[in-house]
């Protein structure tokens, strides 16, 4: 095997681990929220019906948390067995903050989650609930400590170096780098979706078989009402978020828009196949001129095209195929989450509708999944902008070892994704029972 | 003064791994005991670690965190050289970790399944951190007498994990399951006497580097201390069965913290036998500087809302508190 292969394998066989762990935290950081609020719901209310939704979401919430706690241990070995050139060379920067997330957010959440899980009759309901926001507090500085280093491998400031390596020069720095606020916040809102998009779906899936649950019914509304007002800040929030990378990252940007060319007036594009042969779109349907205006507010505005960055520019059609991946989606939760929450003032859901939003549970998934390869995909060839390539990173694994762990992670990722799904859409059919 | 930082990391890694393994092995110690016991004592079982378990493997990442932190030159190298070991390892755990609320959630056959896929993961995990500590002591040299030796180790961690977990279970449960418990305690005293004898006679045998930190007089002789304190907390745990609830568990624990400050001994200051020691392959001083901060202030915390879980959850276990 040549070192292309390697290069192919050590990056798929990451890949697929980080983009399987990613599914899990997506859901459990939102829906740990969810939780308090059922939970604070039934104190104030005492209504049995709200301890048996909180009980059935808390089991759903406990084993999304597992499947997230044993594919990131994985990831803890992965970065430097698969990458130990990316130790070598920000190391120095990457551990600490690695190091701030074990200790500040997982044995945090790991430790109340035992109290919240198994601890509802030993402990007083305020000290319950206290242990509920402890996880939820977890999951959230998790995301902020992991986040931070991913944006500072998108746009790295703070640094110095010593040698042939990095060191933190200002912390501070490191942590709040110019993408970081809009990354964070987008991730948020992402899991904010993702964990409506499965409530609600869920729950339209036992109102499906229990048409009269009353549980599932609030529990729906919840999901809907909660999706309707974060769907539009996302919008909001992802075209800052396109801003701001065209401002540090702006091969991403022609990548994503596919612009070959630097021109003047540049027209959007909304469908078409880039062609990397011929360095141009085949089949393009476009828009005269929107691109300069989406990016630059200015109908006629020069925006940098491929061709500016030869030859350090990223693969063109996945980037472009997932971003209008991620904004169909984005789109179809926007119109569905206002239609439903409009729909259900005054009425109840009708059966197409509850179709609607159970085929939608996992849209969050499809989302998410797509922006994450937009955006590191639309990073490469490096892994740290302008300071290291992906292929410098590369580990001496041998190739048997690496195919053989490849095929054994693939088997074991699908067996536990299947019985995942099976099992919520069983609890959510079985729906909650006081 | 200035601090010798990667001996501090070193301090604390151990620290870390030591955690680990007392605590991920009582639990990985009770899914493997689990074929042993009938469908209540099970649940059972596991309802007296299901509190726990996730904070207990957040404690391997943390040890190989501040190996990935605070020497990365060696995690690199180490895990390079364990890569199929440490796939099978977290296979098992990951098989393990959802198996854990799929044998509740799943129903029919499917339940049956996921209890033996615990089983299984425990065994799979547990093998498979011995074997990788055979390894490790080999300096990962070729051939097969170390692959043999590194098979046997990884067979006697199994046994040893039975022993913290059945103790664990005399400890946290009650009537026929604590009976059963102190007969399974008995197997895991044997197979751990046989795991610590192997490994003690083994090693030297196999490292002329820690041959000669044991077989150096006088110096051997006060070094006979790990070894006779070993025997002493085995037959403690013994004649200490049927008598106390919480003395077999303190003495498999015990057993643990002196095998680990033996192989400790054997191979500091290396981080890699025999090739990086400590200081080679630590990062830079900013790095770790930055990380001891978090870890100051942040202990303090984490030891004290563990205390508070470990309590909140203090007495007998009964099935079914959860997920019913």
């Amino acid at each position: 095997m040549d070192a292309g292969d390697a290069l192919l394998l050590a990056r798929a066989q990451f890949g697929l681990n980080i983009a399987f762990h990613i599914l899990f935290p997506t859901i459990s950081i939102a829906l740990a929220w969810y939780l308090i609020g059922f939970r604070v719901k039934y104190a104030r209310t005492q209504d049995p019906q709200w301890l048996a939704t909180y009980h059935l979401w808390v089991k759903i919430f406990a084993l999304t948390f597992a499947m997230g706690v044993v594919s990131g241990i994985t990831m803890s070995f992965q970065f430097g067995t698969n990458w130990p050139g990316y130790m070598l060379k920000v190391g120095n920067i990457a551990g600490p903050l690695l190091g701030y997330e074990v200790l500040t957010a997982f044995f945090l959440e790991a430790t109340f989650l035992g109290v919240m899980l198994f601890g509802m009759e030993r402990v007083s309901s305020r000290v319950h609930i206290f242990s509920s926001v402890m996880v939820a507090a977890g999951t959230t500085l998790s995301a902020f400590w992991i986040l931070a280093l991913n944006s500072w491998m998108h746009t790295p400031q703070g640094h110095v170096m010593d040698g042939s390596a990095l060191i933190a020069g200002d912390w501070a720095q490191v942590i709040f780098n110019p993408s970081f606020p809009y990354r964070f916040t987008h991730m948020m809102l992402a899991s904010g979706l993702t964990a409506s998009f499965l409530v609600a779906g869920l729950s339209a899936w036992r109102l499906l078989k229990a048409p009269q649950d009353p549980g599932a019914l609030k529990t729906l509304r919840a999901g809907v009402l909660v999706a309707a007002i974060i769907a539009p800040l996302q919008v909001f929030v992802g075209d800052l978020h396109g801003l701001n990378t065209l401002e540090h990252q702006p091969a991403k940007i022609a990548a994503v828009e596919a612009i070959w060319n630097t021109q003047k007036g540049v027209p959007l594009v909304l469908f078409a196949i880039p062609n990397e042969e011929t360095k141009r779109n085949d089949f393009a349907i476009e828009v005269p001129k929107l691109a300069s205006f989406v990016l630059k507010h200015d109908l006629d505005a020069e925006l940098q095209g491929l061709d500016a960055f030869a030859p350090d520019h990223p693969p063109v059609a996945p980037v472009f195929f997932a971003f209008r991946l991620m904004v169909g989606v984005g789109m179809l939760m926007l119109a569905l989450a206002w239609f439903g929450a409009w729909w259900m003032r005054k009425r109840t859901p009708p059966g197409w509708l509850l179709w609607a939003f159970a085929g939608m549970t996992f849209s969050g998934w499809i989302a998410t999944l797509s922006g994450w390869l937009v955006t590191e995909i639309g990073r490469q060839p490096w892994l740290v902008t302008g300071i290291l390539r992906t292929e410098d990173a590369l580990g001496r694994v041998p190739d048997a070892a690496l195919g053989a762990s490849f095929a054994g992670y693939l088997l074991v990722y699908g067996v536990m994704l299947v019985a995942y799904v099976v099992v919520l859409t069983h609890l959510a059919r079985e729906g909650a029972q006081p | 003064m200035t601090l010798d930082l990667p001996l501090i990391f070193a301090l604390l890694m151990g620290a870390a791994i030591l955690a680990y393994v007392v605590l991920d092995g009582y639990d990985l110690g009770v899914g493997m005991l689990m074929p042993a016991a009938t469908d209540h004592e099970q649940d059972v079982m596991v309802a007296s670690i299901g509190p726990f378990w996730d904070a207990n493997e957040t404690w391997l990442v943390l040890g190989v965190g501040i190996l990935l932190i605070a020497f990365p030159a060696a995690h690199g190298y180490i895990l390079g050289a364990l890569y199929l070991p440490v796939a099978a390892m977290l296979a098992g755990l990951m098989l393990r970790g959802v198996a854990f609320e799929l044998r509740v959630k799943a129903l029919g056959w499917h339940a049956e399944l996921w209890n033996w896929l615990f089983w299984f993961g425990s065994f799979l995990a547990s093998f498979a951190q011995g074997y990788m500590l055979g390894r490790y002591l080999t300096a990962f040299q070729p051939g097969w007498g170390y692959a043999l030796f590194s098979l046997l180790v990884g067979a006697a961690l199994c046994g040893g994990y039975v022993l913290l977990g059945a103790t664990w279970l005399i400890l946290r449960t009650e009537g026929e399951l604590q009976k059963k418990a102190r007969a399974w305690t008995k197997w895991g005293l044997l197979w751990v006497a046989l795991g610590v004898a192997l490994v003690s006679l083994a090693t030297p045998m196999v490292s002329e580097l820690v041959r000669n930190k044991w077989f150096d007089f006088p110096r051997t002789l006060g070094l006979m201390v790990l070894p006779l304190a070993t025997l002493a907390a085995w037959l403690w745990v013994w004649v200490s069965l049927g008598k106390s609830d919480w003395k077999p568990f303190a003495g498999a624990v015990a057993i643990y913290v002196l095998a680990f400050a033996g192989l400790a001994y054997s191979v500091f200051p290396y981080v890699v036998l025999g090739w990086l020691t400590i200081w080679d392959a630590a990062a830079h001083p900013s790095a770790l500087k930055v990380t001891l901060f978090g870890v100051v202030l942040v202990l303090p915390f984490l030891i004290g809302y563990t205390v508070f879980a470990y309590r909140v959850f203090r007495g007998k276990a009964k099935a079914g508190l959860y997920g019913h």
